[in-house]
């Protein structure tokens, strides 16, 4: 049985199609990263399958309890670590936890030795009883993941874990889901960040306002895509004309597929090759003999940035922007409210 | 950071903890709502300063509005009392008005924040618990308010109701509170935001003070406010409460005002608190169940 069944989700506000067509299969005991821009319809899903908003229509089930039918069973399977971390200030840590137990209906004994595990387990014993209100943003995050274990679910689902932590925090949080998965816990993760869902996911499914472009694991999306990439820079600003110069040569090349420049990154030039070792030489022995100099040339396999940008003709940054400039933060914060 | 965080096998796959087949909802119930509870006393305790301003406000009426008109003639505002003695019971009232009136406040908040997520995600026995602890903390905060004042207003020369008489003051703030606890609580979910909310409380609390029988008699005003004053639920709060400070020979058939309707008797101000305080609770249940359901 799948840990969580999702089928057909379909979700809009107002005029607003959040989803439109969400369907995916997370297995017990994987991390499945559920990756796109913002505004893709990622956190619409997560609020759907953790009760907090009801779906149009389709099918939610968390270890074979549907969501929509049977709401409290759903609930008690789910942790649920939103992406801004709501703690109270004025309660402590253990406070918090102690709250979060009762939610959960946790009999005093076990909620009490719940809590010194947790407070172990994410090294939170030093500030258990300090005021949260004093945390910085990786202590809250830890406390949250520790709250959204507590009862230990069958599925801890994180929106976004890492937005606005620093760097240490984000490595911290990503060993700590690796660890939970090894240890048997489900884990569903979104984000918008390419390398989160490079390191961490087992499986993937890309999203795209509101649609499920593709999923699979990371690398047979990749290899699905095909090709080598290049990136080179003849230098560290090209011209422009340069740049459709150098176009115009590689692309004449047998073992050279594509070539985009990419204007943000300096002139740039993007280039999908053969996957063998004689692209590389030739590209640069073609720019030697166009007497063109190098700045940087460097060889990689597709990304799952590649794999976006091939499904649907943009960039994730770029997507990303494109969001950021048309997001109503208003309407989506009311959206978010109960 | 530390980079030791290592769950160990026998805290993470352990059987659940909870077995959701035999669901014993009563206490469930119980321990939620004592949990949200807890956490609004907490708060209270660690930010002490809306207790000691909810105390020492009616404290300030009751001295500088008693001032005020300390020297009007006596019989005024009744026979052969004084206007401090008058104002007590306005002032008891008032003040459970407004503590109940702001009890939406933190919801909202806990609304705006995220904090409310982290309760509906949960899986209650019923979230009537979240408004029930609402309901619970702002009542004992109204009833050691009105302490205060019962307590402040003797110091001050008002007396005190005979024993019955101040566990029937104490029913008449539980009534009045738990009325309007609702209803704020009704708005904190249907207002899109906290500043919507502070300006419902902010065009409601002092019109509905002063179109009341608080600081004056209903026989001083002009015939419209009569009529306003007696449509509105704090009258039927204040002047019970004002009866029983004055007459320890009261009884339910006393008549405590004299409507532009018609006499109402003490035990018919109760039945129309009473009415108020279901009316208002029934209300707001197809919001909370809409919102919360």
């Amino acid at each position: 049985m799948a840990a969580v069944f999702i089928e057909k989700l379909q979700k809009r506000y107002g005029s607003v199609e959040a989803v439109k067509d969400v369907s995916l299969t997370v297995q017990s005991g994987e991390i499945f990263g559920l990756l796109g821009p913002n505004g893709a319809g990622k956190t619409t899903t997560l609020r759907c399958l953790c009760t907090l908003t009801e779906p149009d229509s389709g099918t939610i089930e968390v270890s074979g309890i549907s969501v929509v039918d049977n709401p409290r069973q759903a609930r008690q399977r789910l942790g649920y670590i939103a992406q801004e971390v709501a703690l109270d200030k004025v309660l402590t840590g253990r406070e918090l936890l102690e709250l979060q137990a009762a939610l959960y209906h946790l009999p005093k004994a076990t909620a009490k030795q719940r809590i010194a595990e947790m407070i172990d387990l994410l090294g939170l014993d030093e500030w258990a009883d300090k005021r949260t209100g004093t945390y910085s943003g990786g202590l809250k995050k830890r406390l949250d993941l520790a709250a959204g274990l507590l009862h230990q679910p069958d599925v801890l689902v994180l929106d976004e874990p890492t937005v606005g932590l620093d760097i240490e925090s984000r490595s911290t949080v990503w060993n700590f889901l690796r660890r939970l998965r090894e240890a048997g816990t489900t884990v569903l993760i979104t984000s918008h960040y390419l390398e989160e869902i490079d390191a961490l996911a087992d499986r993937v499914a890309i999203i795209d306002r509101g649609v499920v472009i593709a999923s699979g694991t990371p690398s047979e999306l990749k290899d699905r895509v095909g090709g080598d990439r290049i990136t080179l820079r003849i230098r560290e600003f090209s011209p422009t004309d340069e740049a459709q110069q150098a176009k115009s040569l590689l692309e004449s090349l047998p073992t050279v597929q594509e070539v985009i420049i990419n204007p943000a990154q300096g002139n740039s030039l993007n280039l999908v090759v053969t996957p063998n070792s004689e692209a590389l030489m030739g590209v640069q022995q073609a720019l030697q003999k166009a007497g063109l100099p190098t700045f940087g040339i460097a060889q990689s396999r597709p990304s799952l940035d590649d794999v976006y940008l091939t499904a649907t003709g943009r960039t994730l940054l770029d997507a990303d922007l494109a969001a950021a400039g048309s997001r109503d933060a208003k309407a989506e914060k009311k959206q978010n409210m109960r | 950071m530390s980079s030791t965080l290592t769950p160990s096998k026998s805290g993470l796959s352990e059987k659940p903890l909870v077995t959701p087949s035999q669901p014993n909802l009563v206490g469930e119930f119980v321990q939620e709502t004592l949990a949200l509870t807890r956490r609004l006393f907490i708060q209270l305790q660690r930010r002490p300063s809306t207790l000691a301003a909810g105390i020492i406000q009616p404290l300030m009426w009751l001295i500088l509005f008693g001032a005020l008109f300390q020297n009007a003639p006596q019989g005024l505002f009744g026979d052969r009392i004084s206007y401090g003695q008058f104002l007590g019971a306005g002032v008891i009232v008032f003040t459970a008005f407004g503590g109940a009136l702001n009890a939406g406040l933190p919801v909202m908040f806990d609304r705006e924040f995220g904090f409310l997520n982290r309760l509906l995600v949960a899986p209650l026995a019923s979230r009537f618990s979240i408004v029930m602890a609402s309901a619970i903390f702002i009542t004992t905060l109204s009833l050691i308010q009105t302490a205060a004042i019962v307590v402040m207003s003797a110091l001050l020369g008002a007396g005190l109701p005979n024993a019955f008489g101040l566990a029937l003051v104490a029913f008449i703030v539980l009534l009045l509170v738990l009325g309007v606890t609702g209803l704020s609580l009704g708005l904190a979910f249907a207002l899109p935001g906290h500043i919507e909310l502070i300006a419902v409380i902010f065009v409601t609390n002092l019109p509905l003070l002063f179109a009341s029988t608080a600081l004056v008699p209903l026989s001083f005003m002009p015939k419209w406010l009569q009529v306003v004053a007696t449509l509105n639920p704090l009258s039927y709060a204040i002047e019970p409460i004002r009866y029983l400070y004055l007459h320890n020979d009261w009884s339910f058939s006393s008549i405590i005002m004299q409507a532009p309707f018609g006499n109402v008797s003490l035990g018919g101000a109760l039945l129309i608190l009473v009415g108020f305080c279901t009316l208002a609770l029934i209300s707001i249940q197809p919001l909370l169940r809409r919102r919360l359901a």
